[in-house]
């Protein structure tokens, strides 16, 4: 129903802003850190979600594309261009106003490609990427798209610990900060911490308003047929293998621009959000959420991620998430909000509503 | 100009010949019934017209397109809408919902309109609900339209799967043994219901094991036997077909 998305989104926008009052009054306002940076995990988490609860498909390598995108802004913005500058190509660039020089911590001088243009190049190289693997990994059902997804992971994870250029083990660093709009930066510094939590929140509230609405449109419809049937969408005129695909380079942008955010965010990233861990960690948290539910995984993803970053699950970190995947299959695989009692209680109340909330 | 031309379809599994050499024509507003003992090749015969299965030979035009080498989507986009033998509902959507993905190939609310929830997709979503309403409503289950589609009971999800082909305004629909499970009242209620289906203007073309549906409604009879046309006539014309007899109840060795 349109009303309870509305107000769903409402309920959203109201815990965000009540949420940062309450840690400026209890002057807990550090929280907002972990919560900045668990608003931009959750916007890979609610793309993975319209994979694998919506069109029914897996993806274990999401990592990968939130890698891409991280890695592509923080070279392009941290490559000194300085060397080169008298060549055509960084000249025409420099005239196009797509390059900015600045000075490194140490007072160097650098020319590095504007973090806007990076940002479009890191989305426009996901979509080409995710284009090309989707396209005939997504030919593949089950264990075996598993497995394919699981490798482009591996892949991706290999490349950036492998080469120089994404520094090898120690990732990228000194990334700066990214000015959307003047005086709206993306950044990690403490003068900005209040307006960074506002920014990765709204585009946490935009991402939620585009999804749900796309879930409950002719889509998101076809999807959920997908899902159920794959030889009867067929037969109803669904183009299922054009859809899967989209979707999945819809949700690979998302990955790519919380890649990207969090990157200008932290100033750096390093191989560990390539890591195979990290989208195992996505799928679960998808699980946890109960699969074809938007609010679910973003509940699921924001809790999950701070408590986890906030280190309460120590260095077991990565051992929880696992558990949780094999706990949440066993006994609560509508996720973890839509337990059976839950459901009870909504079967109670009489249905004449045919969209899903 | 025909309406539906099968020209010498071929199909085989390994060393199978399911279907071999198959070809008939479908006049427009008949309805027309495929028949034969099991294994003769029937279901395969329909996935090839309905592009599920790849054929090794032959062609299949419908209103003189070429329809063969098409994929289900797009022959289902052509006009040609289809059931399936073993139910294939939409789970955990609503009789309405199933019905509504029937209209697919009349809306066209992509991925961004859809993302945006742009004004013209409203108006869109809304003539969608009310073509499907009216569908469900000419078949008698537009009470259900709340319901989980899969928590029906039998013989209503064959009617959802109809309403569903139906909403797809096919010119040609295919039935894939549409009495199947259906006690005899329901098969009567069923046969009422395809004659109706065919006085609305849409062709049918069907697979079915019930003799007492197939010979009461069909205008023509494809019999097949072992992947091979026997007969291809009107009902009493293969009720006489000496072969009819001798493939459906056995040879007479005497």
């Amino acid at each position: 129903m349109k009303k309870t998305r509305h107000l769903q989104i409402l309920i959203l926008i109201v815990t965000v802003i009540s949420i940062q009052l309450l840690t400026q009054a209890t002057d807990t306002s550090y929280y907002l850190t972990q919560l900045t940076m668990s608003a931009y995990y959750s916007l890979v988490i609610i793309g993975l979600s319209l994979v694998m609860g919506y069109a029914g498909q897996i993806s274990i390598g999401h990592a990968g594309f939130f890698a891409i995108g991280g890695y592509m802004s923080a070279l392009l913005t941290t490559h000194n261009l300085l060397p080169y500058k008298d060549s055509t190509f960084v000249l025409i660039l420099s005239k196009a106003g797509l390059l900015v020089s600045r000075q490194d911590l140490y007072g160097t001088d650098l020319l590095t490609v504007h973090p806007w243009v990076s940002c479009i190049l890191a989305i426009v190289i996901t979509i080409v990427i995710a284009y090309v693997i989707g396209g005939p990994v997504l030919k593949l059902k089950g264990h075996y798209l598993a497995m394919a997804t699981l490798g482009f992971g591996i892949i991706i994870f290999r490349i950036v610990l492998g080469s120089s250029i994404f520094g090898e083990a120690d990732g990228l660093s000194d990334v700066p900060a990214f000015a959307l709009l003047p005086g709206i930066e993306v950044s990690g510094k403490m003068p900005v911490r209040v307006l960074n939590y506002y920014i990765a929140w709204t585009m946490v509230v935009t991402g939620m308003v585009l999804l749900s609405n796309l879930v409950n449109s002719r889509i998101g419809r076809a999807l959920r047929s997908i899902h159920g049937s794959e030889d009867a969408a067929n037969a109803m005129g669904v183009n299922i293998s054009k859809y899967k695909l989209h979707t999945f380079v819809l949700s690979a942008v998302f990955a790519a621009v919380a890649g990207v955010m969090l990157t200008h965010y932290n100033g750096g990233i390093g191989p560990s959000e390539a890591s195979v861990m990290k989208s195992v960690r996505y799928v679960a948290i998808v699980a946890i959420g109960g699969m074809a539910n938007l609010w679910g995984a973003l509940i699921m993803g924001v809790l999950l991620n701070f408590l986890s970053l906030r280190g309460y699950f120590g260095s077991m970190d990565d051992a929880i998430f696992g558990g949780i995947l094999i706990i949440i299959m066993l006994f609560a695989p509508n996720g973890l909000l839509r337990l059976e009692i839950l459901g009870r209680l909504k079967k109670a109340k009489p249905k004449t509503g045919t969209e899903q909330a | 100009m025909e309406f539906l031309k099968v020209n010498n379809l071929c199909r085989s599994f390994g060393g199978l010949k399911a279907v071999n050499d198959v070809s008939f024509t479908l006049k427009e507003n008949t309805i027309k019934a495929i028949i034969g003992p099991n294994g003769a090749g029937k279901t395969t015969l329909f996935n090839l017209i309905s592009g599920f299965t790849p054929l090794n030979q032959g062609e299949v035009f419908f209103n003189d397109n070429p329809i063969h080498g098409l994929q289900p989507y797009q022959i289902a986009a052509n006009g040609i809408s289809r059931t399936f033998q073993n139910l294939k509902l939409f789970p955990g959507m609503t009789v309405l919902e199933n019905v509504m993905i029937g209209r697919h190939t009349h809306s066209k609310s992509e991925f961004l309109s859809g993302m945006l929830n742009l004004p013209w997709t409203w108006a869109e979503e809304k003539k969608i609900k009310k073509d499907s309403l009216e569908i469900m409503d000419y078949l008698g289950i537009a009470d259900h339209a709340g319901t989980d589609a899969t928590s029906l009971a039998y013989g209503q999800q064959r009617i959802v799967e109809l309403a569903r082909a139906m909403a797809c305004e096919p010119k040609l629909l295919l039935l894939d043994e549409p009495a199947a499970g259906l006690n005899m009242r329901e098969t009567a209620d069923m046969a009422k219901l395809i004659t109706r289906i065919r006085d609305r203007g849409i062709t049918v073309l069907l697979v079915e094991h019930d003799m007492s549906l197939v010979m009461n409604i069909s205008d023509e009879i494809l019999v097949l036997c072992y992947g091979e046309k026997i007969a291809d006539d009107a009902p009493l014309a293969v009720q006489q077909n000496d072969e009819v007899i001798r493939v459906y109840l056995g040879e007479d060795d005497a």
